[in-house]
């Protein structure tokens, strides 16, 4: 304990010096105002700014690094909220209810939640990962591949109870967007499956481009169709920020979600996007009114944005304490280390302690500054609603077309989105909803990866799944939930969870 | 009219072009990069670019094309226009490998770049998870070679270096193990590390602090001395399998057609870099060997990357690997 103040300490002494201060706050400004371009996320806005930090010391660097990776990350809940368009996977959920509340004029409100909750989670998971980071690494090397893909099956779980609308439909977008995910070069044998020969698809389909596509574009053609949906949002525009209330309803989600958020955060391989889906899961399930979700429901807001921020910051831990990085994020802060003479590792802790504590104490100061950075914007976010939407969706268009081509600098990515904007118009038109597609397509693809990785070292013996103790209590527990979750429509013969 | 106004455009153009090649460069150049920010070529093009960009009194712009391995990038800068405008730091699988793993790959290493010079290699390690029951090489390969396909191997993906270098170690000393693939070095060294695999080959810069750390352990590396960043690891000469000299190296090319001068500057630009003391310092850090003068030549790197290519061919195509 006592050595944990000490190294807070040390961290904080790092952290808050006057440079390394106006470096966090620059980074958490900058990683905002580019995060909250649509389809411009942490990894795109990174890599940008990469080459700014040149001139900086390593601490101050990663410092900077770090602030932009959480304020991109804030930044892309922002578009979630008003544009309902997720700019990544761990937005995916903020549309659900966040662009619901912002429908009904409580765009403030839902982006007053999501600072707030943000800020809490970051809160506890920069004290996780300074109480706990170490002992935790050994949390992502129990995870081999067959425990992976039992996650991952756990997870299409969520995606079941995700759904708003029919029990069918819903299976049948998440079937959709696993065969989406199966596009691409095979693993294995280095084959091209479902390219149709397009060059383009040899790296299979983008995640920001299929989202950007299916929510944004299509919310676009959709909105341009019926001008009274949008005149509600511009009509009504109540209070900026959450009400005592609001707060009140909010809390126990933000709670369950930093720690749902902050153990799947660890995860190597992306754990971390499993963590808003698995919050919003168990609010939907715990709630008194499962009906309200999707409407605007606040704890639908609070509890995925929590679970998003803490697992944002508890995937540093394992390339901290192990330099391995869990996500391509990480993997870009590995080459930031890189490039600053830095090459991460397990003894990066006692070689570079200022460097290590100063970082995670720049977690909380930047979670701060987000705070004081994303209050006062609330009410200009909100008076952007307030534009009439023929300026607004062009520039929407245009700041989306610009973001999906930085991603891998090309220009077929924006005609693909083009593509699945329309596909997403129709999907909507025949009432299908695209989140559990989406859910379905970033799953697919971990699923697919670990489950052959596992078959492949079980030399094709499924009983691994099940024997390997970590995985079967992973499957143990998807059975249960998905018996819970398809009883009431048993005994109902009508699932009350998932109809609106 | 039009015409007249093209030639007259023409005119100009042929008349500029000495003074255009003379004030060269003009407007930033961009750099392609085949591969996703972050990575070792990534780490290795920055470092260089950002040295070349003081010489040169412009900016080099480092852009990320990544995909199909490299190839979709290294596609992209072989159809640039050959103005010295657009460069690429290309690799031992763009410019080594691609060709016998990419049947329908549509640039030639050789035909369709001008080789500008080498910039840095990144040794290539063997090594075991750390209760790999084998103390040295020799028990590493015996142990190996006895257990057949019982033994795991991970790699980074078909066509990645990880795959390709152990693609040669298998064939050298007659290994068949069973190759489990992962997507990025990141996942497949968490693997290593936790013991789901027996063992892998990659470069040193993923691998150092691993193994200094005690995570995993060498068996040796694929260079002719030893580094300076892990001086315990035997090279591969010194523990019983010389024949397996490989490193992921790294070089910079233009397009076919761009003009020499330009050619020359970049490669002297490159030169300074390499001579520089605190680029070299950078660069060393990684683990990285920089080539000697006779290696830093634009005849050097074009015959290596004929080497190479010559060298690749057979190990990938007896082993069966494909990427479309």
């Amino acid at each position: 304990m006592e050595q944990l103040v000490d190294n807070l300490a040390l961290g904080f002494s790092t952290a808050l010096s006057l440079k390394n201060i106006g470096l966090c706050f620059l980074g958490c400004l900058v990683g905002t105002l580019i995060g909250v371009l649509p389809g411009v996320g942490p990894i795109a806005t990174i890599a940008m700014l990469l080459p700014v930090t040149f001139g900086i010391d390593p601490t101050g660097a990663l410092i900077m690094l770090a602030g932009i990776y959480y304020g991109a990350q804030y930044g892309g809940s922002t578009t979630a909220i008003l544009v309902n368009i997720p700019g990544e996977a761990t937005s995916v959920v903020t549309t659900l209810d966040g662009h619901q509340m912002a429908r009904a004029g409580r765009a403030g409100v839902a982006l007053g939640i999501a600072a707030i909750a943000s800020f809490i989670a970051g809160c506890i998971a920069t004290l996780v990962i300074a109480a706990l980071g170490e002992p935790l690494t050994k949390l992502a090397l129990l995870f081999g591949p067959a425990e992976y893909f039992s996650l991952m099956v756990m997870g299409l779980v969520f995606a079941v109870v995700l759904a708003r609308g029919s029990l069918p439909k819903a299976i049948a977008m998440i079937v959709v967007g696993l065969l989406l995910s199966t596009v691409g070069t095979d693993l294995e044998t280095g084959q091209e499956r479902l390219t149709f020969g397009i060059a383009e698809l040899s790296d299979g389909v983008d995640f920001a481009v299929l989202a950007m596509g299916i929510f944004g574009f299509a919310e676009i053609i959709r909105n341009l169709e019926n001008p009274e949906t949008r005149d509600v949002v511009r009509g009504k525009i109540g209070r900026l920020l959450p009400s005592k209330d609001d707060f009140k309803q909010a809390l126990a989600p933000i709670l369950r979600g930093t720690g749902l958020g902050a153990i799947l955060g660890i995860l190597p391989g992306n754990g971390a996007v499993l963590g808003p889906f698995a919050s919003y899961t168990l609010e939907k399930k715990i709630t008194k009114d499962p009906s309200r979700f999707g409407r605007g429901a606040i704890e639908g807001v609070a509890g995925p944005e929590a679970a998003n921020n803490a697992g944002a910051q508890t995937a540093f831990i394992p390339l901290l304490t192990l330099g391995i990085p869990p996500n391509a994020v990480m993997a870009l802060m590995v080459g930031a280390m890189t490039i600053h003479g830095i090459i991460p590792g397990p003894q990066v802790v006692t070689k570079n302690p200022q460097l290590f504590w100063g970082m995670i104490a720049s977690m909380w100061v930047g979670n701060l500054m987000l705070l004081v950075i994303n209050l006062p914007l609330v009410g200009l976010w909100v008076r952007l609603l307030k534009v009439p939407y023929s300026l607004l969706y062009p520039a929407i268009l245009l700041f989306c077309c610009i973001g999906i081509y930085s991603i891998n600098n090309s220009t077929s990515d924006v005609i693909f989105t083009a593509f699945f904007g329309l596909v997403g118009y129709a999907l909507l038109k025949f009432g299908y909803e695209p989140a559990p597609l989406l859910l379905g397509f970033v799953l697919g693809k971990l699923m697919e990866e670990k489950l052959r990785q596992a078959l492949i070292l079980s030399r094709g013996s499924f009983a691994t799944f099940v024997e390997r103790p970590v995985s079967g209590g992973l499957l143990l527990v998807a059975a249960i939930m998905l018996a819970i979750a398809l009883l009431p429509s048993i005994r109902k013969g009508r699932d009350e969870v998932f109809t609106e | 009219m039009k015409s007249m106004l093209s030639a007259l455009g023409l005119a100009t153009v042929l008349a500029a072009s000495p003074a255009w090649a003379q004030s060269y460069p003009a407007k930033p150049i961009t750099m392609i990069v085949p591969f996703a920010a972050g990575g070792p070529t990534d780490v290795i093009a920055r470092i260089v670019a950002d040295n070349m960009s003081k010489t040169l009194g412009q900016q080099i712009v480092v852009e990320n094309v990544a995909g199909a391995g490299g190839t979709t990038g290294t596609t992209r800068a072989a159809q640039s226009a050959p103005d010295g405008y657009t460069i690429m730091m290309g690799h031992m699988g763009t410019h080594g490998a691609a060709p016998a793993l990419y049947p329908n790959l549509k640039y030639d290493p050789s035909k369709d770049f001008e080789p500008i010079g080498m910039a840095a290699g990144t040794p290539i390690l063997i090594v075991a998870k750390k209760n790999f029951p084998a103390k040295d090489l020799k028990e590493f390969l015996a142990k190996a070679k006895a257990d057949g396909d019982k033994i795991n191997e991970a790699h980074a993906g078909i066509g990645s270096v990880s795959h390709t270098t152990c693609l040669l170690l298998n064939a050298q000393a007659g290994l068949k193990p069973t190759q489990v693939p992962y997507k990025g070095t990141g996942p497949a060294l968490n693997d290593l590390v936790s013991g789901q695999v027996d063992f892998m080959c990659d470069q040193i810069v993923n691998l150092v602090e691993q193994i200094k750390g005690g995570n995993i352990k060498a068996y040796a590396i694929a260079t002719p001395e030893r580094s300076p960043a892990l001086p315990d690891v035997p090279t591969t000469k010194e523990a019983g399998l010389p024949e397996y000299q490989v490193s992921a190296w790294n070089a910079v090319f233009a397009p076919k057609g761009t003009p020499k001068d330009i050619t020359a500057k970049l490669n002297d630009a490159l030169g300074k870099a390499l001579a520089d003391e605190n680029t070299r310092k950078r660069l060393l850090e990684l683990g990285a060997v920089l080539p000697d003068k006779a290696g830093q030549t634009q005849d050097a790197l074009g015959t290596f990357v004929a080497q190479e290519v010559a060298r690749w061919t057979p190990v990938i195509k007896a082993s069966g690997a494909v990427a479309q």
